[in-house]
């Protein structure tokens, strides 16, 4: 039997946390792509992020004001018990773990915020067993605003894709705050690839799809990407996207959907076990 | 971009070219979505905005709370584009130097050339870097907007590039 009360205390910290730390593996993929860095412009931008990224977690400082949507990707064994309502619980964690971070969250309509970063973006995946595994993702505004989905029909095949990708970003211009990372996701439906292509964001940053077919076509989307020569903060250089994850599910017979989540170089994200 | 240009506000901004590298030390107001919402009916009821815009520097930003014993909290650029509707009406009533991130429109960049305005660009995300560059915070407009209130900040070398300059050249990746 889980406690509402722990999962929200223990959600609330993992949040906190990740919040005021870039992905250790992404500040490394900058750091490389500092040094191999050419246009001085683009250095320029680089080193300061760098610079930035360690400023944040020497005192604890969140590295980007953004502190974004809070999204919440659950796994939730259906044998799970709880002495109350999970959703109310999650809810609970991310208003406690954002206490201190910026309220971005705001009436569609109205553009009234809420104040306190609710409510959340939530995925729920039933499976067997009884275990419960929250991912969380700050999704800033600024990339997410550039990110795209395009219904290709299956005739246009693998090229289609990287084509489609390579729109986007170039549209995005400096706009997500290159370098920043992608996530691909192809096939489904129109919604399911959105899905895909935030799931895709959740790997282990800069690590390759097991299947070698979903990860040569990674590894064409990056390059064909830093082709464009947008570069970091749309200075220019070799350093427009940092990595490119993709994530697969079967389509209809009639449809090729690709959707891109654009991530901005401020990557922030936890992964909690409840379970443990 | 060989040497870094100090400039501060009163700096004769027509004297800047894209691609120079600028540290900035002095005085800017910060005013994204909401706010620019807000001046923008202010001024069409020909009511006074809520600082002296002609001159001003306008900071696209809003910071993370301050946490106690702090000014300021994380604050870097948002994306200047969306302020880009609001922007020709900013530069009519005399604003100079506009700080973000990301491109303008042609719109935007055509009254900045009009105006003899500049736009500089910080480095996105670079939030934890820029807070420690600021020395001093007021709120001075519509507290109600929380992170969007117009805040004048006192900021000592703030690191930026001069995006577009007073001819309306860019050095943005269209």
């Amino acid at each position: 039997m889980y406690k509402c009360s722990e999962i929200t205390e223990k959600l609330a910290r993992g949040i906190d946390a990740s919040l005021k730390r870039v992905d250790c593996r992404v500040v490394d993929l900058l750091r490389t792509a500092c040094a191999e860095e050419t246009n001085r412009r683009a250095v320029w931008a680089l080193d300061q992020i760098l610079e930035n990224d360690e400023i944040a977690e020497r005192t604890d400082s969140y590295p980007c004001q953004d502190t974004g949507v809070a999204m919440l990707f659950v796994t939730v064994g259906t044998e799970a018990r709880f002495d109350g309502d999970l959703a109310a619980a999650l809810e609970g964690g991310v208003r406690r773990g954002y206490a201190q971070a910026r309220k971005s969250i705001a009436h569609p309509l109205t553009r009234i915020n809420t104040q306190d970063n609710t409510p959340a973006v939530i995925y729920y995946d039933a499976v067997s067993g009884d275990g419960l595994k929250v991912t969380f993702l700050a999704k800033g505004a600024g990339s997410e605003n550039m990110g795209g989905v395009r219904m290709l029909t299956p005739s246009k095949g693998r090229q289609g894709i990287i084509d489609a990708v390579v729109n986007i970003v170039g549209e995005a211009g400096a706009n997500p705050c290159p370098p920043i990372l992608l996530g691909v996701g192809i096939g489904g439906t129109m919604d399911k690839a959105c899905v895909l292509s935030k799931r895709a964001l959740l790997r282990p940053c800069g690590e390759p799809h097991p299947d070698p077919l979903v990860a040569s076509l990674e590894a064409d989307i990056l390059s064909a990407v830093n082709a464009l020569g947008i570069g970091a903060q749309g200075l220019g250089g070799n350093h427009t996207a940092l990595a490119c994850a993709a994530e697969i599910f079967p389509t209809h017979i009639g449809m090729l959907p690709v959707a891109v989540t654009v991530q901005c170089h401020s990557v922030r994200h936890t992964e909690i076990d409840f379970s443990r | 971009m060989s040497e870094t240009i100090k400039i501060s506000n009163d700096y004769d901004v027509t004297r800047l070219k894209a691609g120079d590298e600028v540290e900035f030390s002095g005085v800017i107001y910060t005013a994204r979505d909401a706010a620019h919402k807000r001046m923008t009916e202010a001024a069409d009821r020909g009511e006074p905005l809520p600082f002296e815009i002609k001159g001003a520097a306008i900071y696209y930003a809003g910071p993370t709370p301050a946490r106690e014993g702090e000014i300021i909290g994380s604050c870097g650029p948002t994306t200047s584009a969306r302020m880009d509707d609001y922007t020709p009406r900013m530069l009519d009533l005399g604003l100079k130097i506009m700080i973000g991130k990301g491109k303008r429109s042609n719109a935007v960049t055509e009254s900045i050339k009009k105006h003899k305005a500049v736009y500089l660009i910080a480095v996105g995300g670079v939030a934890a870097l820029i807070k420690s560059r600021i020395t001093a915070c007021e709120e001075v407009a519509y507290p109600d907007l929380g992170c969007e209130a117009i805040r004048r900040l006192t900021v000592d070398r703030l690191p930026l590039l001069v995006a577009i300059d007073s001819r309306g050249c860019s050095i943005l990746k269209a």
